[in-house]
């Protein structure tokens, strides 16, 4: 999951500022590129980054004469995120849907329209919410255009180029239900979906590479109705960031034209990341036609119940199911759960818990000291063994984590690290008679501690901690200086 | 009710059917807009020839969507083939050169394209 913004940052508002009296209602429709090493439709090779216009051919390019032949394992892709998102899995034909844009040499788009490979799935959010899945259906991707001269902008464009590599690169869209009421929802959504993708290797997920796209169906109602108003489709949204900001300026401008008029057109929009907002699409005379037809060139889709049966046989366990075994063996709680599921440490976790380790203190160290791309050197036995070390005092929370830095970098045995790193178990009379010492230089300190107000007192207890972690060189345990000063200065 | 022979084909293609039943198939503007979709520039007297030849086409369609097929299965493809499928193997792609060899205007290895006003949506 790198390069996952997270889900609530500061500068990004986690809820629109909807006027009270109106509910947000998004769905989304998220295109994940295949993990194939071909197209759709022929054999040139499914490949991000290549030099433009390298993996090209007749069919790709739409020329006279060309057939496409279905890649049976973009088939099997799809009906294998089908089933991971509970969908059924139908009897498909593909169909044409006519459009004339340079993206698209054939003039048409292969995809599936009335009778698409999966419909009627559901997801489940790490919080427990369930967005319902509409279908899932298969299309090829278009090609990708670079608009040139007047700063880039399209409507300025002097000309576009165009490189058709990814003309024809198999495309799974889902297509969700109008089930989403808030922005954290729509990202969560949209994570989740990755995570699944991710888990089943339908696809490398990059959203920075573009290999998963999101466009956003947003429309607003009064609290409390159940009616579906006009809605409109914003495309071009390149991050989860964007997928919030988007939402919430089109949440904002649909309640603001509701107010103030009859309320909003439905229309294709973009949002532009610069500026902002977004902006419509084309006229309403441009409206969109596209005249879908089955694709006289391609034969139906029909998977046998066995094939069926055999891809649920394969699915991995899914994040919602990992979430929940983590959550039961350790009493993880939701957030801790789904960052752990997301970091593939969960069965780490669980192996270290029913190893006999503090399960608290297993989940607590890896959500806050295992945030490391590659931990493979820290093996279950190891880390267990310093989880027992750390609970029964033999190193404090603060040595635990230095150790661990070692068990990441360097593997091994956590004993032998706090050994070469001279940690030993300082014992509370220790601990008590270097403050003894530290009460006798400083007297005024400790008065001020014991008598003084509150800022006074936190002020002294700070410098005491401070002075015991110098002396100790930071081995010291700060819950039990904590302990130790409450008790002294009653 | 319609009898199969209703669909021998007319002889005479030029008049097939009266103007009357055209009409009620498909309207001039309708013509307009599908012409526009695909991009064709019609003069006047196309547009009136191509909605009679349309209508006609679809009185023709109107004949077999009149018979009773709510048992028959749609038919798909001409052949009764599914699940025709190949293996996701690589084979080789063109020669870019060649490729662009093809186009009227290239640059740095792409299609040069006039400017198109508004994203596709
Ligand atoms: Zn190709």
């Amino acid at each position: 999951m790198s390069g996952l913004v997270p889900c609530a940052t500061a500068d990004t508002p986690v809820e629109p500022a909807l006027p009270p009296g109106w509910e947000l209602v998004v769905g989304l429709e998220v295109h994940v590129e295949l993990d194939t090493a071909t197209k759709l439709f022929c054999g040139c090779a499914n490949q991000f980054g290549a030099q433009p216009n390298t993996n090209v051919c007749p069919t790709c390019l739409g020329l006279p004469g060309s057939l496409p032949v279905m890649n049976e394992r973009a088939v099997e892709l799809a009906m294998i995120l089908g089933r991971a998102l509970g969908c059924d899995v139908n009897r498909s034909v593909m169909a044409r849907k006519n459009y004339f844009y340079p993206d698209m040499p054939k003039d048409f788009q292969t995809t599936q329209y009335d009778q698409p490979t999966n419909t009627d799935g559901r997801l489940e959010l790490a919080d427990g919410f369930v967005v319902g899945i509409e279908r899932a259906h298969i299309e090829e991707d278009t090609g990708k255009s670079v608009h040139v001269g007047g700063g880039g902008r399209i409507n300025e464009a002097v000309y576009s180029l165009v490189d058709y590599n990814r003309a024809g690169v198999p495309l799974i869209e889902i297509v969700s239900r109008p089930d989403i009421r808030t922005i954290e929802h729509a990202r969560n959504y949209v994570e989740e979906l990755r995570a699944i993708v991710a888990a089943t290797e339908v696809s490398d997920a990059r959203m920075e590479e573009g290999s998963i796209r999101v466009d956003a169906n947003v429309s607003v109602r009064p609290h409390g109705s159940s009616e579906l108003r006009t809605r409109c489709e914003i495309k071009n949204i390149n991050s989860l960031r964007s997928l919030g900001r988007a939402i919430e300026h089109e949440a904002l401008r649909h309640v603001d034209l509701w107010t103030t008029g009859s309320g909003p057109q439905q229309q294709t929009r973009h949002w532009d990341e610069a500026a902002g907002r977004t902006t419509p699409g084309r006229s309403k005379e441009d409206a969109e036609d596209y005249r879908y037809f089955q694709e006289p060139d391609l034969v139906p889709l029909e998977p046998t119940p066995a094939v069926i049966a055999a891809i649920d046989e394969a699915l991995p366990t899914l994040p919602a199911a990992r979430r929940a075994a983590l959550r039961e063996a350790t009493g993880a709680d939701a957030d801790a759960a789904r960052l752990l599921v997301e970091r593939g440490q969960d069965s780490l976790a669980m192996a270290a818990a029913a190893s006999g380790a503090d399960a608290a203190k297993v989940v607590t160290r890896l959500v806050n000291d295992l945030a490391v791309d590659d931990w493979s050197a820290v093996d279950t036995e190891s880390f267990a063994a310093l989880i027992k070390m750390e609970s029964n005092g033999e190193l404090s929370a603060s040595q635990a984590k230095v150790v661990l830095g070692d068990l990441v970098e360097q593997g091994g045995d956590p004993a032998d690290h706090a050994a070469r790193r001279g940690f030993e178990a300082m014992d509370s009379t220790e601990l008590e008679s270097l403050l003894d010492e530290l009460i006798v230089v400083n007297p005024a300190e400790w008065s001020r501690l014991r008598g003084g107000d509150e800022v006074d007192r936190k002020k002294m207890q700070g410098f005491f901690t401070g002075q015991i972690m110098k002396a100790t060189r930071g081995q010291a345990d700060g819950r039990a200086v904590a302990q130790l000063l409450a008790q002294k200065s009653v | 009710m319609r009898t199969l022979t209703s669909l021998t084909p007319t002889p005479n293609a030029k008049s097939p059917v009266s103007l009357r039943a055209v009409v009620e198939r498909i309207t001039r503007d309708e013509v307009v807009h599908v012409a526009r979709l695909a991009r064709l520039d019609l003069a006047d007297d196309e547009i009136d020839q191509f909605t009679q030849q349309l209508g006609a086409i679809l009185e023709h369609a109107a004949d077999v969507e009149a018979l009773e097929v709510a048992d028959v299965e749609p038919t798909s493809h001409p052949l009764p083939l599914r699940n025709v499928v190949r293996a996701d193997e690589v084979s080789e792609s063109l020669e870019r050169d060649e490729v662009m060899a093809c186009a009227p205007d290239v640059q740095d290895g792409q299609f040069r394209v006039p400017p198109v006003l508004g994203e596709r949506t």
